[in-house]
């Protein structure tokens, strides 16, 4: 099945890459190339070392992760994700007052042009090795105000300690997540919230041991600061 | 065998009086592990040096814990320490957003933990 999508992918795609169907192998050993030396492509960090020494996220599970369509436009104009890159660690130095993030250790993601973006997002979202915890979810996106929203992010459920759900305001350490839903499959979120480390063994996110209904709501909330931030543009 | 258990309960009263408790369950534990579990898990909030001044303290609305305060630290067990890791901060009436780490970490890496944090404020 992910070797078919994979071909379907390619054949409508590879123009713009220079490839052809034929040579479709190519293009997995091209974003292994390009894409490997930061980003694991299989598999996750196996120890606590390598979590640490991890210089971006894996990209092994992409395709049960992003939105296809958020990739092709992110990797043509890459903003930062991560305020303190993939891991804090490596990112931070003291400062008079704390530390802070050091700038100078983030790395800049390069630019694809629109057609690479393409074929690289179609070969990245056939990377699907937890299907089996996206179907293991029932998630119907619902409503929460936004205010409560906020308020249980935040106060409730002290997600706001890494992360931002405003350009402004939160963490720094974990991804923002004021476009989560627009990156992100929604399944995705849930079932990563519900227990990251059925994804990653060394996620540095903590299980915080949330019932369905409690993390549906975290994700009702993201889709409503994504759809708000996505109306603003 | 007396002597041994009189010095071993003078021993004991000493580190209460100081406020430090003894291990319970700790066995052997691996402060060295437990110090890259906490350049992995803890410093984000908790800094660099331990002093509470993470990157991510500024943008909180409570502190976090400074590891290297001696008179703080001594003021906790190690079950407080323990329980606050593994359960959370509201577990010791703190504060939640110290989550509970006991779906990434087992019980002996904890023991890890707690002894790093010794060797922090108190070594």
């Amino acid at each position: 099945m992910r070797n078919h999508r994979l071909a379907v992918a390619m054949c409508g795609l590879l123009a713009g890459f220079g490839l052809t169907a034929a040579n479709a192998a190519d293009v997995a050993d091209q974003v292994a190339s390009d894409c490997g030396a930061c980003h694991q492509l299989s598999g996750t960090a196996d120890s606590l070392q390598a979590r640490a020494e991890r210089k971006a996220p894996t990209l092994s599970y992409a395709g049960n992760k992003f939105q296809e369509a958020w990739l092709v436009s992110w990797l043509q104009s890459p903003g930062r994700i991560r305020p303190a890159g993939d891991f804090p660690l490596t990112h931070a130095k003291t400062g008079p007052d704390g530390d802070v993030i050091d700038e100078a250790a983030l790395i800049q993601h390069p630019s694809l042009s629109e057609a690479d973006a393409r074929t690289v997002a179609a070969y990245l979202m056939t990377l699907t090795p937890h299907s089996d915890l996206i179907a293991a979810e029932d998630y119907t996106p619902g409503k929460v105000p936004e205010r409560l929203g906020a308020m249980d992010f935040v106060k409730f459920k002290g997600c706001g300690a890494c992360h931002r759900d405003t350009p402004e305001y939160g963490g720094v350490s974990g991804p923002e997540l004021y476009t989560a839903w627009n990156r992100l499959q929604p399944e995705f979120i849930v079932s990563y919230t519900r227990n990251p480390t059925a994804w990653e063994p060394y996620s540095i996110m903590p299980n915080k041991h949330l019932q369905t209904p409690q993390i549906h709501k975290i994700a009702d909330y993201l889709k409503v600061i994504g759809e708000k931030g996505a109306a603003a543009k | 065998m007396k002597r041994i258990f009189a010095i071993t309960m003078m021993a004991a009263g000493t580190m209460m009086a100081a406020g430090l408790a003894l291990p319970t369950g700790a066995g052997a534990a691996d402060a060295q592990h437990g110090e890259q579990l906490y350049h992995n898990y803890c410093i984000q909030c908790h800094g660099l040096n331990g002093d509470g001044k993470g990157i991510n303290a500024s943008h909180l609305d409570v502190q976090p814990r400074n590891h290297t305060d001696r008179d703080e630290m001594s003021a906790r067990t190690d079950e407080d320490l323990f329980k606050a890791i593994k359960l959370g901060g509201q577990s010791v009436n703190k504060s939640i957003l110290m989550p509970n780490w006991d779906g990434n970490l087992s019980d002996d890496d904890i023991h890890d933990l707690v002894a790093h944090l010794r060797q922090l404020c108190c070594q």
